[in-house]
């Protein structure tokens, strides 16, 4: 069934990340990434490894979820790491075949790819992981907020965001329905070469537009009906503020930093 | 508490074409529960939606509670005392929670947080959708639904609920439910509520039926009235309650059966009693 797709991937357990205020999980995930765009000793990539691990203990979401979000980047890992195994033309041969060669600088640096694309996937899916959808769109519009003053429509991306979150599983839920109808009345979507399937798909985008169009239209006047009148003078029910749990991130990035900076100084 | 003067109205590029309101005069009085009544075309929509502004009249005027809505400083005033909740519950919630939902209004308005919390819990509580505050809206029934939306415009504290064929979409248990929750919000909060519906069991529940036809009320007054008039009815397209009907076919067939019978609880009763009045022979 379509509409059992569920959106994000939030795991809703009760942990020291998921009690940190939106807005901190998403610029220690951009610090994150950038402490390790910058790592480039081994020992670098053993400490952020280390800390990662760390970070997904306390998030108590299952190591299955998270090595679930691995899945869809496999391709690209092996394709990187391949490349970067056979490609990398320096240090000395290892091992050869034809025009292919492994070095041991390759080993090495398909190694410090892979486990820096691992790291980088894990890292990011923690944050959608202990911020439900919701929350995590009212984080963007407050990060977003001080940008409104240079024009920047933060309350609209934000609360365009929410309604297609909001409408995401309406919509699946209709697409199931027209297929159904569809399928009743003799369509056919599994056989045929490819044009054939697109054609086929027609009867059912055709009913979902029109469908879309119309509910974006109630939707509008419903919203009037309710005072909506854009993000100015608006209060939120949601309370964003930073507690115990954004301090000790704080602390941790802090003290993230000097070890990464005591390790650039020793190895140098 | 509502006063339309000769409104009219007509959706614009649609010249030529006839008006959706004409000279419409109707007052309702604040605590009344009027349902309104029409087949489809006849107007019921557009006048919903003259109440709170989302249509200004063309000609005539309309106060609502005191505020002309063609003024539009007052538009968002209007709103929060007038609310609206229409027939497809899925195209009228905004959130992803069910609490963020009810809150929207509230938020819209600017309301400070403490009392947001309060008057969105108050809410739910009423309609009894306190324990459901934190599910996600589209996995509710579509009476929850409802009850939902319901909530939403309650937490604003409106003094007038305009509901658009509301249980259209609804089965059989869905629109009791919002049936009941709209009659206990008459009763024992005195809001005015204006129910539009195409079911004649819940026109009968009202205080007041209103029957509208080409853009003109044609009937209005109280529902074992408005009902004792099959023939117009029927002629408008409309269809009158079981029991009514019942007792219409009868007085027609020359049997006494008394007027203003529009449940079938007193229907069986007053069958009962013109079996004993009558004798059984007599009646057969
Ligand atoms: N958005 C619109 N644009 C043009 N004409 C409309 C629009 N909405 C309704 N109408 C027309 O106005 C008349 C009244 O419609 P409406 O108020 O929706 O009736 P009801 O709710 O009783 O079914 C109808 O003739 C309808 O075709
Ligand atoms: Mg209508």
């Amino acid at each position: 069934m379509l509409r059992d797709i569920t959106l994000g991937q939030y795991y809703g357990v009760n942990s020291p990340l998921h009690r940190m205020d939106p807005r901190t999980k998403m610029l220690w995930v951009i610090y994150y990434m950038t402490l390790l765009f910058m790592a480039s000793s081994v020992w670098e990539y053993a400490l952020m490894t280390a800390f990662t691990a760390l970070a997904v203990k306390a998030s108590r979401v299952p190591i299955g979820f998270i090595t679930r979000g691995l899945k869809p980047i496999a391709i690209l890992m092996l394709l990187t790491v391949g490349l970067n195994l056979f490609m990398t033309p320096t240090g000395s041969e290892l091992w050869r075949l034809g025009f292919l060669k492994i070095t041991d600088d390759g080993v090495v640096i398909a190694a410090k790819m892979a486990v820096r694309l691992v790291l980088l996937i894990i890292g990011s899916s923690l944050l959608t992981l202990t911020t439900s959808p919701i929350v995590l769109t009212g984080g963007i519009e407050r990060l977003l907020a001080p940008f409104a003053r240079l024009g920047l429509p933060s309350h609209e991306i934000a609360m365009m965001m929410s309604i297609a979150l909001r409408f995401i599983p309406t919509l699946m839920e209709e697409t199931d329905k027209i297929i159904k109808a569809q399928t009743s009345r003799g369509a056919d979507f599994e056989s045929g070469g490819p044009i054939k399937r697109v054609k086929a798909m027609a009867p059912i985008l055709v009913p979902l537009f029109v469908g879309a169009f119309r509910r974006a239209d109630e939707l509008a006047v419903a919203m009037e009906c309710r005072c909506y009148r854009g993000g100015s003078g608006r209060t939120s029910l949601r309370r964003f503020a930073f507690g115990r749990d954004d301090l000790f991130a704080l602390i941790w990035a802090v003290a993230l930093l000097a070890a990464i900076i005591t390790i650039k100084v020793v190895t140098r | 508490m509502i006063k339309a003067e000769n409104l009219s109205f007509s959706y614009r590029g649609d010249e030529g074409a006839a008006a959706a309101l004409k000279k419409l005069n109707i007052d309702i009085a604040g605590g009344e529960f009027v349902a309104i009544l029409g087949h489809n075309g006849s107007g019921k929509s557009t006048f919903a939606k003259q109440l709170n502004a989302i249509l200004t009249p063309e000609e005539g005027r309309l106060t609502v509670f005191g505020i002309d809505t063609s003024d539009e400083g007052s538009v968002f005033e209007l709103r929060k005392n007038v609310g609206m909740v229409f027939q497809n519950p899925d195209n009228q919630i905004v959130a992803t929670v069910v609490e963020e939902d009810v809150a929207f209004g509230l938020e819209n308005l600017g309301v400070p947080r403490d009392e947001m919390r309060r008057r969105v819990d108050e809410a739910l509580k009423t309609v009894r959708m306190y324990d459901y505050r934190l599910h996600a809206p589209h996995l509710l029934s579509g009476g929850q639904k409802q009850r939902v939306a319901i909530a939403g415009i309650l937490a604003m504290e409106p003094k007038c609920i305009v509901l658009d064929e509301p249980t259209a979409m609804l089965d059989p248990s869905g629109r009791a439910e919002v049936m009941e929750t709209v009659r206990r919000l008459n009763r024992e909060k005195g809001i005015t509520i204006i129910h539009i519906t195409h079911y004649m069991d819940e026109a009968v529940k009202a205080d007041r039926c209103i029957v509208m036809d080409g853009g003109e009320v044609v009937m209005d007054g109280p529902p074992a009235e408005i009902f004792a008039r099959v023939e117009e009815l029927r002629a408008l397209g409309l269809d009158v309650p079981q029991a009514a009907e019942l007792m219409y076919e009868l007085r027609k067939r020359g049997i006494d059966a008394p007027e203003g019978i529009l449940r079938s609880a007193p229907c069986v009763e007053a069958i009962a009693k013109m079996y004993k009045d009558r004798g059984t022979a007599n009646v057969r």
